[in-house]
């Protein structure tokens, strides 16, 4: 593999038939490729921490460098184990790269709520109020907050009701919450969805969804 | 769209189809492409521009890989 053509931009020549064909190789082909592809892959996670070095200003340096390398590792292991998935939608550095990001994403989600206790009561309730609001908006507004606390309380089930309170309302990452309560994003984001659509029901036949809303 | 309302939406997330987000992340790459190229991404990929809408952790991971790729 040729190391200039694993960062090229999009509108160079497509390599992805290469990293192919030397990744299904064998021997000292397919160890250079796996080794050339991991680079890649630490480079797109160490990408992903610089991007979010301030919001873990108090994580070491070295245990961030780390957490970038376990996260290329597992990418490693996933790109590999379904590289028969990949269908040339993309490049084969764009697909590899995602996995990257989907990993030290969500490392990095953990690590900054590690030792937080996640709350599944409202801790905030939505501020409704606009900057400047007159007496017969603030009263609307607590209307709306008073039938919004309704629904969630009497429409939701209690799973529900707390994947909507930890997720929307006190803003728990999704990685961070399907790992407290061992599943998966997926399955909590269909919860939220679920919710969500109960709620906007809700509130839609209370009249506060109408698009005439000053 | 009101102050209240756009915090209203804000909680009850998009309406309409959108994608799972194991659906997401397995046309993630071809939906940046195509965004970068300025092809009509969301019509390849419907339902993708809603779910990133909704969930903040996809949405993250499309931002940074938009981000990758344009350096």
């Amino acid at each position: 593999m040729d190391r200039a053509l694993a960062d090229r931009p999009l509108d160079a020549p497509d390599n992805s038939r290469a990293w192919l064909e030397a990744l299904r190789a064998e021997g000292a082909r397919r160890d250079n490729a796996v080794a050339d592809l991991h680079e890649l892959l630490l480079r797109a996670a160490r990408f992903e921490i610089g991007r979010r070095r301030a919001a873990l200003s108090f994580v070491r340096g070295e245990e961030l460098d780390d957490l970038a390398l376990q996260a290329a590792n597992d990418a490693l292991v996933a790109v590999l184990a379904k590289l028969d998935d990949y269908r040339g939608a993309s490049r084969f550095t764009t697909w590899a790269y995602k996995f990257a990001l989907l990993e030290a994403g969500v490392r990095l989600r953990r690590r900054a709520w590690q030792g937080r206790e996640i709350v599944l009561e409202p801790e905030r309730w939505p501020a409704f109020a606009d900057r400047q609001p007159t007496a017969q908006r603030t009263t609307e507004d607590a209307e709306l907050l008073a039938e919004l606390q309704r629904a969630v309380r009497e429409e939701l089930t209690p799973h529900q009701r707390d994947v909507f309170v930890a997720l929307a309302l006190n803003e728990v990452p999704i990685d961070v919450l399907s790992e407290r309560l061992s599943t998966t994003r997926g399955a909590l984001y269909k919860t939220l969805h679920d919710a969500r659509t109960k709620l906007r029901r809700e509130l839609a036949a209370a009249g506060y969804l109408e698009e005439d809303d000053r | 769209m009101s102050e209240r309302r756009e915090k209203l939406e804000a909680l009850l997330g998009p309406t309409g189809p959108q994608v799972t987000c194991e659906e997401c992340f397995e046309r993630l790459d071809e939906y940046v492409e195509l965004e970068l190229r300025g092809a009509d991404a969301d019509e390849r990929v419907p339902g993708m521009r809603a779910h990133l809408t909704g969930c903040p952790a996809c949405a993250d991971e499309h931002e940074s890989l938009r981000e990758l790729l344009g350096r």
